[in-house]
């Protein structure tokens, strides 16, 4: 019955970024039927692949015939966040067996990091139950990413022009529902200016290695920032016992 | 595309996509994080999310846009604010895309 619990609990704390990603799901439907694309071929991107934003970058480099090669190293570029978002969860998952750790590999996706990251932090769940509202996170993305993937693939065939009304900005309120919550200290707020300014200003490199670029000077102006933050709140703890 | 190029596309995205998320929790139990890499990995969802987002934001057209004629700007604008205000997601959510599709309504007037 626990488990049953848990995967609710993981589920519910999804439901504010699952509705955000319903818009995102019909969009890329909808795209990928106006760029001509078979149906199969968008369901078997969001059933296999499952990478919102990737699937995005994908279906636009095919709609100008970019070479393969480029847009699978493309793929690769936009997901390495996912490599940071596993290496802050190894120490919850490194116990739980090959099986289920194979599961949560598949099905790290931002949301489902940003919805589950926090439980852990705020001790709802541990390292015993944590994987299981992981994975009831993870189903209810993966059955409304595929359910609206198929909407939109179908109601794009419909309904033509679609694609123009701007339904990705539901991508970009669900990402500013995940970054407000962080921003109570300096760091987080110098990593965020930082990283926006540098994703504007090298917006024109290829293959969006903008973004990684930006992503990571985010990362290192947010981790010196608090290194030196941390240094100036020991030296006046030094003043006061002086 | 023919059917062989989609495979191979399906196939490699799956292959980077999932090696990329796996490959940490495959050999879980010998990787031990350093500190100071866990600290600098606390800034990893703000800055890649903000990079995703801020070009989509301030230069919808591939063009520097921040003018209130930017539905993008004011909905994003709006949605920043009520999320640092409540930090609730789902009023977030709502409140960035109900301001966004009324200016994107009001812009196109």
């Amino acid at each position: 019955m626990s488990l049953f619990k848990e995967m609710r609990r993981g589920a519910v704390a999804s439901i504010p970024m699952i509705v955000g990603g319903i818009p995102f799901g019909l969009l890329f439907g909808s795209l990928a039927s106006s760029y001509g694309l078979s149906p199969w071929f968008a369901m078997a991107m969001s059933s296999v692949v499952f990478a919102g934003s990737a699937q995005f970058v994908a279906i636009g480099l095919i709609s100008i015939h970019a070479p393969l090669w480029v847009i699978i190293s493309t793929t690769f570029v936009v997901n390495l966040r996912h490599l940071l978002y596993a290496a802050d969860l190894v120490k919850f998952v490194k116990h739980l067996p090959m099986k289920v750790r194979v599961i949560m590999g598949f099905g790290l996706i931002d949301e489902t990091y940003a919805a589950v990251r926090p439980l852990y932090g705020t001790r709802v769940v541990d390292e015993k139950n944590g994987h299981q509202a992981y994975l009831g996170s993870f189903l209810s993305f993966y059955l409304m990413w595929n359910v609206t993937t198929f909407l939109g693939v179908m109601s794009g065939e419909l309904i033509p022009g679609m694609s123009d009304w701007g339904l990705e900005f539901a991508m970009v309120a669900t990402f500013i529902g995940i970054i407000t919550p962080y921003l109570k200290s300096k760091p987080f707020v110098l990593a965020l200016l930082s990283s926006a300014v540098t994703s504007v200003l090298l917006v024109g490199l290829p293959n969006n290695l903008g973004l990684l670029v930006a992503a990571m000077i985010g990362v290192l102006v947010g981790y010196l920032s608090d290194l030196r933050l941390g240094k100036c709140q020991l030296d006046k703890a030094e003043e006061v016992v002086r | 595309m023919t059917t062989v190029d989609s495979v191979i596309v399906i196939a490699g995205m799956f292959l980077v996509t999932f090696g990329i998320r796996f490959v940490l929790f495959a050999r879980a139990h010998k990787v031990s994080m350093p500190e100071w890499l866990e600290k600098a990995l606390r800034y990893v969802p703000v800055a890649v999310l903000t990079a995703i987002i801020t070009p989509m934001i301030v230069m919808p057209n591939q063009q520097l846009n921040v003018a209130l004629n930017n539905p993008w700007l004011l909905g994003a604008a709006a949605a920043f604010l009520v999320g640092i205000w409540r930090q609730q997601q789902l009023l977030t959510i709502v409140v960035g895309v109900l301001v966004f599709f009324i200016s994107k309504y009001l812009v196109g007037l």
